[in-house]
């Protein structure tokens, strides 16, 4: 093999598994190292410039980077990183007169944005503190879009939202609530220099059977959990059948528990593995003994004198098909009794309010054309983002697209090319103090993850609005922040100085390091102190070594940062570096506008 | 010596050996030896040496005299037994308890101050008696844990780090051993494992006084230009002659004879090895072979290594003195202790 690239910022960036992971690139090692020092506000504003609501997601993130995490290569459980951002958004100290402001006088240019969802404010974030002048149209009477209006209160509590929301409005945007855009043809007129568009994915899925419209019972999962946010609906039936087995379908069986629902149960088509909620919103969902029925297919709603009294399913087996898709036989049929049934079986995009004829393009499934790298649509000044741009993502998701819209906002607006954008690059500093002191906790810690303490039982559904989740106390904290493997503070390796002493190699206590003859890759791996099983992670081969011409290989996979190859390493051929990400935003565009201006 | 212990990670995935450890159950405790020194190495091939032959750390006994090298037994196979006796006497010791507990791997760890200036004279007369044990000389030329004076194997012409140069003649512990009629005679490096483990393992089950001297470079006191004990010397004149591959009892062989330069050694316990030969008509069944090969090779400056002679069926200490099968301990009581009576009718023999 070649030797390794590090020079490439990729390479590095890669070994910290959960910032590769997380869309925004969160720096989560060194939040956690933040939070372990009791810098909570730095911890906290640290998170902002990457996913800007550290409170919201230290709550409900998607959390990519959890599976993502070495810790959970190594021993069973990865590092408790979402709950640890909550940790710091808990305890970090009022941050608003850290934050930049709109400037007085602006730069003249002026935007809309639809919607007031969490893409839709990142482009807010992100553009204010340039000067634009920024206009949010919300078709509703609050901000936050599907955070507040779909995720449960007893998730997500409204003073968060309007803590981290009202901060980003609060730096000069100009918030229009009840204004819903009617005609994307109406907003153009308007002679805005750039449009986004943030409205997300707004329609929940229906389910056309016998029965469907025979009974007013029947809810949809989006429509009725924003009816329940608003307080527009308080009550439902004692038994409730949830259609559907992704994360809608939890909030909607939790909520339905805190309206009066006693026998409460989840539908689900597909076997467990195949579910797409989220492993721990399951068992949220089953704490609360909510009955998750698997391989049930419905079919049919039975109403009887115009009143829902049942619903019929198959039970189903899976099979592969032989190339590999899953196919379903029926093997019996039941009925269940029911008051209320709720289809959360997916969202769709729509767009009634964008007429067709504007050279604004859209696809076979009627969504609009967006390039992945801009988020411009095909008509030039327009940009999409969040849900509205390819479907129902997540928050965290709609962030970064957020981000990267704003990038191209400001290039649009500038007369700047819009595909020569800042690279990432990576800053990397020896984190040597002397000769077994490292400024980092290198130590490997074996406790167990821990586990989010829960208000009790019986207490958590007196209403909707009590938070089920406590947080993390000083203990678990303390205990957490050293689970964190250190994955940023890099082995860096020095051919040069090497005097193959295997002292490194002896001593690693994952088996990760191997001296020997240079070969193809899948040759290397194989004969390595313990051969490199993982293809996902890379192998950092070295120059040849000055005594034998063999090379140095570190299999990346289950490295610990213990950084004992470099405290036993006598030549200090090995250093631990750490290496942190520099990731352009908008206003690191702004900074240095000339250079690549387009032609 | 670092200040934060090798973790103990149980990794997903991690090879175990046939009684269901890990590599790491066979580590003992942190080193504190300075970092880079090759006597680390050598304890790292000792833990797979052992973990590879499946055996239980406490059915072996470590023992060592005085130097860094003699204080590596504290660095693998914590759960063994252990005897860190004075300097040079380690030989005695080892004696003493092989006597009375036949039943254990022994297994010694030495320097070639420790070895071959104050403790000559007890590593020949263990060598004579064929003692059962493996008996390990890290070899780097200084007396280490004394600060770099030279020892008796360092080479005429080699320069001590402040400047001095070596004028008296090196012993060579393969040519001493040779000459004092050793069973099991090899020369290995600490930077070359591939070599030194199935060294290590043959040396475990050879029924006598398996004596490898491991060249193992003192990164402190001398591994510095002109020093012959260096990784970068050792490196350059490195010359492997026979390479030994360990095959354990259950283990089917493919090759066999002294076909293409491979030689198979049938081993007591069953075990064999298989020979690689560098030079073709090398023997290494041959004392005076080995003898006048290293000679050669000496005049070329070149290092010999490889398991350089074998005696697979010398008679060992315990064969020679007809002592009793098993270990004293598992002697009954009576037959331990025959009582004062046997014991007069015994002195009165002498009288
Ligand atoms: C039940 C449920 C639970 C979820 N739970 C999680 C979770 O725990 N974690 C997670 O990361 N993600 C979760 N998601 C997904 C997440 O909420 C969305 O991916 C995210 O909110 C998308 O953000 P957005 O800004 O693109 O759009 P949205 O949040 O949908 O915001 C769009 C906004 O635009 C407004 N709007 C729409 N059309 C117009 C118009 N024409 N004019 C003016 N305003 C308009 C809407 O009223 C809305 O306020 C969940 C989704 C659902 C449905
Ligand atoms: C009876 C006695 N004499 C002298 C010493 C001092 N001494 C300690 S270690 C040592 C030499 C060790 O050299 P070596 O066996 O080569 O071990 P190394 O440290 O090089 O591994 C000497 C002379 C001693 N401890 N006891
Ligand atoms: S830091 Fe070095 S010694 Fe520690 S696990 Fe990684 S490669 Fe091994
Ligand atoms: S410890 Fe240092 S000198 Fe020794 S092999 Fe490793 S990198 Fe090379
Ligand atoms: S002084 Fe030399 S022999 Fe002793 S530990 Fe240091 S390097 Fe090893
Ligand atoms: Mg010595």
């Amino acid at each position: 093999m070649k030797p390794t690239d590090t020079s490439n910022p990729d390479y590095f960036h890669k070994v910290v598994d959960c910032q590769w992971a997380c869309p925004a690139h969160t720096n989560v090692p060194e939040y956690i190292r933040l939070i372990a020092q009791g810098r909570y506000t730095d911890a906290y504003l640290l998170n902002r410039e990457s996913n800007v609501f550290p409170g919201i997601l230290g709550r409900v993130c998607d959390r990519p980077c959890e599976p993502a995490c070495r810790r959970g290569r190594v021993e069973d459980k990865p590092v408790a990183i979402c709950r640890l951002k909550r940790v710091a958004a808990d305890l970090s100290d009022e941050v608003r007169d850290r934050l930049p402001q709109r400037p007085a006088g602006g730069n003249g240019k002026r935007i809309a944005l639809v919607g007031a969802g969490c893409a839709s404010l990142t482009v807010a974030n992100d553009l204010l503190p340039l000067g634009y002048d920024v206009v949010i149209y919300e078709k509703l009477a609050e901000t936050g879009g599907l955070m507040r209006s779909n995720i449960p209160r007893f998730r997500l509590p409204p003073a968060i939202l309007d803590d981290e929301i009202d901060a980003i409005v609060d730096m000069g945007a100009e918030l229009r609530l009840n204004s819903p855009v009617e005609s994307m043809a109406a907003l153009l007129d308007e002679g805005y220099d750039a449009i986004f568009v943030g409205s997300g994915a707004p329609q929940g899925k229906n389910l056309e059977l016998p029965g469907r419209y025979d009974t007013d019972r029947i809810h949809i999962g989006i429509a009725w959990l924003e009816s329940v946010a608003f307080d527009h609906i308080d009550s439902i039936g004692e038994k409730v059948l949830i259609i559907g087995g992704g994360n809608t379908a939890m909030d909607c069986c939790r909520s339905s528990l805190r309206l009066g629902g006693k026998d409460v149960r989840v539908m689900a088509r597909k076997p467990r593995h195949l579910l797409k909620a989220s492993d721990w919103e399951l068992e949220d969902a089953e704490e609360e003994r909510v009955e998750i029925m698997l391989n049930h297919s419905p079919e049919e709603f039975i109403v009887e004198d115009g009143k829902l009294v049942g619903m019929k399913f198959a039970k189903v087996e899976w099979h592969d098909d032989g190339s590999g898709r899953l196919k379903s036989t029926t093997i019996d049929e039941v009925v269940l009794p029911c008051d209320d049934v709720i289809l959360a079986i997916g969202q769709e995009n729509a767009f009634p309010w964008i007429e067709r004829d504007l050279g604004l393009e859209f696809d076979q499934w009627d969504v609009p054309v967006v390039d992945p790298a801009t988020f411009q649509s095909t008509r030039e000044g327009v940009f999409f983002g969040g849900d509205s741009a390819f479907g129902p993502k997540n928050i965290i998701w709609a962030v970064e697209h957020g981000h990267q819209a704003a990038i191209s906002i400001h290039k649009h607006c500038q007369g700047e090319s819009m595909t020569e954008r800042l690279p990432q690059t990576m800053n990397l500093s020896s984190t040597k103090m002397s000769i077994h002191e490292w400024s980092y906790s290198n130590d490997f810690d074996p406790a167990a993850r821990r586990l989010m303490p829960h208000v009790d039982l019986k207490e958590r559904f007196e209403n909707l609005d009590i938070e089920v989740e406590l947080g993390f106390t000083a203990e678990q904290t303390i205990t957490e922040v050293e689970r964190c493997l250190n994955c940023d503070i890099q082995t860096v390796f020095k051919a040069g100085l090497c005097i193959e002493c295997d002292a490194c190699i002896d001593i690693c206590p994952v088996d990760c390091l191997t001296i020997t003859h240079n070969g193809e890759e899948a040759d290397l791996r194989s004969r390595l102190t313990a051969p490199a099983e993982n293809l996902d992670q890379e192998l950092y081969v070295s120059d040849g070594l000055p005594q034998t011409g063999r090379v140095m290989v570190k299999d990346e996979n289950l490295c610990v940062h213990c950084g004992l190859c470099a405290e036993r390493c006598p030549t200090a051929a090995w250093d631990m570096q750490k290496s942190e990400l520099i990731i352009p935003y908008a206003t690191d565009e702004a900074a240095c506008p000339t250079k690549r201006k387009a032609g | 010596m670092s200040f934060i212990r090798k973790p103990k990670i149980v990794y997903k995935g991690q090879r175990t050996n046939a009684l269901g450890l890990t590599r790491r159950d066979y580590e003992g405790g942190m080193s504190t030896l300075c970092a880079g020194c090759g006597h680390d190495s050598i304890t790292t091939a000792l833990v797979q040496a052992f973990f590879e032959l499946d055996i239980e750390p406490h059915k072996v006994a470590k023992l060592s005299g005085i130097g860094c090298s003699s204080k590596t037994p504290a660095y693998f196979l914590d759960s063994a037994h252990g005897i860190n006796a004075v300097h040079g006497r380690m030989p005695a010791v080892a004696t003493g308890a092989n006597a009375a507990a036949r039943d254990l791997y022994y297994i010694g760890v030495s320097g070639d101050g420790d070895s071959l200036s104050i403790g000559l004279g007890q590593f020949a007369h263990a060598m004579r008696r064929n003692l059962q044990m493996l008996y390990v000389i890290e070899n780097n030329g200084v007396y280490g844990l004394t600060k770099g004076q030279f020892s008796a194997s360092a080479d005429i012409g080699s320069k001590a780090k402040k400047g001095e140069v070596n004028e008296q003649r090196p012993i060579d512990p393969v040519k001493a051993a040779l000459a004092l009629g050793g069973s099991f005679v090899a020369r290995a490096f600490s930077g070359d494992k591939e070599q030194l483990v199935p060294l290590l393992k043959a040396g475990i089950k050879h029924n006598g006084f398996a004596m490898i001297d491991v060249l193992s470079p003192c990164v402190t006191f001398n591994d510095h230009e002109d020093s012959t004990k260096s990784y970068a010397h050792t490196r350059q004149f490195y010359h492997p002659a026979v390479h030994a591959d360990f095959i354990p009892p259950a283990q089917p062989i493919e090759a066999g004879g002294d076909e293409g330069g491979v030689l198979r050694v049938n081993l007591h316990d069953g075990s064999q090895l298989l020979l690689r030969k560098v030079a073709p008509d090398y023997d290494p069944h041959s004392r005076a072979g080995a003898y006048s090969y290293l000679d050669e090779c000496e005049k070329r400056g070149e290092i010999v290594t490889g398991l350089l002679y074998i005696e697979e069926d010398r008679a060992s200490m315990h064969e020679i003195s007809q002592t009793a099968k098993q270990s004293l301990r598992d002697l009954e009581y009576d037959k331990l202790n025959p009582g004062a009576e046997t014991l007069k009718a015994l002195q009165s023999r002498y009288r």
